[in-house]
């Protein structure tokens, strides 16, 4: 088990640098440069620009220092919002795309699991085939179409909830963004869930839990969900990497100040630190995210050995 | 006994001249037997189809999708035809510049002029939505083909070369899985806009499906790994069959109906990417329209004119609604052990 932690995490460091030699590489490569707007710039101020940025010096020296900083979790100071390092930046936006994704996780864990349990207790009946209709339209109906359609109804319609902004954790602002942003993972967590569920329901130490005598509310919460919610873990760990991407078309319908709006804009607007401050740190969470999963498989499911 | 011909149809057609679905076909009839649900006879296909079409939902589901696809092919023109207008033709008139809600005209009165009603240049929604759906059909199914081409190859080549170059071409694909690609796709779109509005469609292709082949890549494998020390492959290489034509020929014939239904599911999938690549400004762009960026256009002004968004999305949601079914029945259809869970 140890070995196997500490080799997952001798990969990370090969990973992590293939992602941000590829980004790098491709902001590089890309043509214009962040600070070519709609002006023409005189060569001279030109020249104190690339001076200034470091960009006069060659490539692998640029490349070298963008290593460095990474390799000590300083990415530099942003070029579009001026004065304020990477890492203030990180820091400020973090607590929003964490609580959103945190809230948005939690709900649809609680749901999913749930209407899944259900729907494999009572197979085949009205209950079932509603939560997988349920389910199949949380799969189809894409965020940044429910997302405005749910403002539409509780923010304009209603007055219930703020339509945009963030007013902290604990406060209504965070209810439509986590609803829109959870309502995939609902689904797919249903659907995991239900069939997880109807394989281990068939098997023999459930029934060998029901003949002892057992409630049912015992075997279910004993027994069943243990094995039955197997899939669901090992979901979870692409869930966080699906759960980043959602939160770039949340943040946006909403008008959130979290890490994916930075991102988005820091792409259009070429902040190169920026950028790849934010890739990093994403790769980073994505990574060690999938390591904890695979731990948590063993500690759940005794059978698994590593 | 009917089901003795069946079970030996395998060894009689395990020469190097026959090799084709009907494998699968036999094998499955086998087992189809036993449980006593289908006659004998049938081929694999067609009994999927069969179970496909008794499938309610699933074939309600396919006649929908058949429905709005044909729409998207030949609505614009039809519209065009008819009004002589193309789908992003603004009007002339000052007056008629406006967002009109459905069924109405400049003056409020019922018209059929407009069924969803005009955006806020006076353009009409209806043609807007349909030649949108032949973006978002067609970047979804060149990258499904496109993923389709690469994780058909790559994991039947893995699967069937096996040891060393299975296990390098395996923790390729983990690594690939575990690296957050959207994050680089989101960069490389914003960063390497295409020149052309054609262009960039191309390059949704090109990322869409680079990253989609991933799944497909490890079922097929799987597929190929359980095939691969049946005796017909054994046949068809004591007589000499080249290594990619035994893969090819003889091994991907046999997986295609996981293959089918993967790239059924997929389709959804990079459907609903394309979109939310679009809605954020990065996929199709102007004067090309589709479902996501005709959406995202709509929500900037949801607030006064609600259907500018509603009918691109609504469209979208029941197509992926119905693909998603479709994907399921034929999952069903075509591997009736999984229905009996």
């Amino acid at each position: 088990m140890l070995r196997f932690i500490v080799r997952r995490i001798v990969i990370i460091i090969p990973m992590l640098f293939v992602v941000v030699s590829l980004t790098w590489a491709l902001v590089r490569l890309a043509p214009g440069n962040f600070y070519s707007g709609e002006k023409k710039i005189a060569p001279a101020v030109e020249a104190n620009l690339r001076e200034k940025y470091g960009l006069d010096k060659p490539w692998y020296v640029q490349y070298g220092k963008v290593l460095r900083n990474i390799g000590r979790f300083d990415f530099g100071t942003s070029l579009r919002y001026e004065g304020q390092s990477v890492n203030q930046i990180l820091l400020r936006a973090l607590p929003v795309s964490a609580a959103l994704g945190f809230t948005a996780y939690l709900l649809a864990l609680i749901v999913g699991i749930t209407m899944g349990t259900l729907a494999a207790l009572k197979q085949n009946s009205w209950l079932d085939s509603s939560s997988m209709v349920i389910a199949m339209l949380g799969i189809s109906i894409p965020n940044f179409v429910l997302g405005p359609l749910l403002v539409l109804l509780f923010s304009l319609t209603l007055f219930w909830f703020p339509p945009a902004l963030w007013n902290g954790f604990l406060s209504k602002s965070i209810v439509l963004p986590a609803i829109t942003l959870s309502a995939i993972y609902v689904a797919y967590i249903a659907r995991l869930t239900r069939s997880g569920m109807l394989e281990v329901l068939r098997s023999d130490y459930i029934r060998t839990a029901r003949a002892k005598g057992l409630s049912e509310w015992q075997v279910v919460t004993r027994h069943a969900l243990r094995g039955g919610l197997l899939p669901v873990i090992s979901f979870s760990g692409p869930a966080l990497a699906f759960l980043i991407t959602g939160t770039v078309v949340v943040e946006k319908i909403f008008a959130l100040p979290g890490l994916g709006n930075y991102f988005i804009n820091a792409c259009f607007n070429r902040d190169e630190p920026l950028i790849l401050g934010i890739v990093a740190f994403i790769a980073i969470s994505v990574l060690v995210f999938n390591l904890l999963v695979d731990i948590s498989y063993a500690v759940i499911d005794p059978r698994i050995k590593y | 006994m009917p089901e003795f011909d069946d079970q030996t149809k395998p060894r009689v057609s395990d020469t190097e001249l026959h090799v084709g679905p009907e494998y699968a076909v036999a094998e499955r009839d086998v087992s189809e037997i036993v449980s006593g649900e289908v006659e004998v006879g049938t081929s694999l296909w067609r009994d999927a189809w069969r179970r496909l079409v008794r499938n309610r939902l699933a074939a309600l589901g396919m006649m929908i999708v058949i429905v709005i696809a044909l729409a998207c092919l030949v609505g614009p023109t039809l519209i065009e035809k008819a009004s002589g207008h193309p789908y992003d033709f603004i009007p002339r008139d000052a007056s008629l510049t406006k967002a009109f809600p459905p069924f109405r005209t400049a003056g409020g009165q019922f018209s059929w002029q407009h069924p969803m009603g005009t955006d806020t240049a006076g353009r009409d929604i209806l043609a807007r939505v349909l030649s949108g759906g032949q973006i978002s059909l067609m970047v979804a199914l060149i990258a499904t083909i496109v993923s389709l081409l690469i994780g058909v190859t790559y994991g039947a080549t893995a699967g069937y070369i096996g040891g060393r170059l299975d296990d390098l071409m395996m923790r390729i694909v983990d690594v690939l899985y575990s690296l957050p690609y959207v994050i680089i796709v989101i960069v490389l779109l914003a960063l390497l806009p295409a020149k052309t509005p054609f262009g960039q469609i191309i390059e949704l292709f090109i990322a869409l499906g680079a990253v989609s082949w991933l799944t497909m890549a490890r079922i097929v494998r799987g597929q190929v790994m359980s095939l691969k020390n049946q005796d017909f492959v054994l046949a068809a290489r004591a007589t000499g069959v080249s290594t990619p034509r035994i893969i090819f020929r003889h091994l991907i014939p046999n997986a295609l109906g996981p293959v089918i239904v993967y790239a059924t599911l997929t389709i959804p999938t990079v459907m609903l990417s394309e979109a939310f690549l679009s809605f954020l400004g990065l996929g199709v762009r102007p004067p090309r329209v589709s479902w996501g960026s005709l959406a995202a256009e709509g929500a900037q002004s949801l607030a006064v004119y609600p259907w500018l968004m509603i009918f691109p999305g609504v469209t979208m949601a029941l197509m992926l609604f119905c693909l998603n079914f479709v994907g399921d029945g034929l999952r069903d259809a075509l591997d009736p052990q999984m229905k009996k869970q």
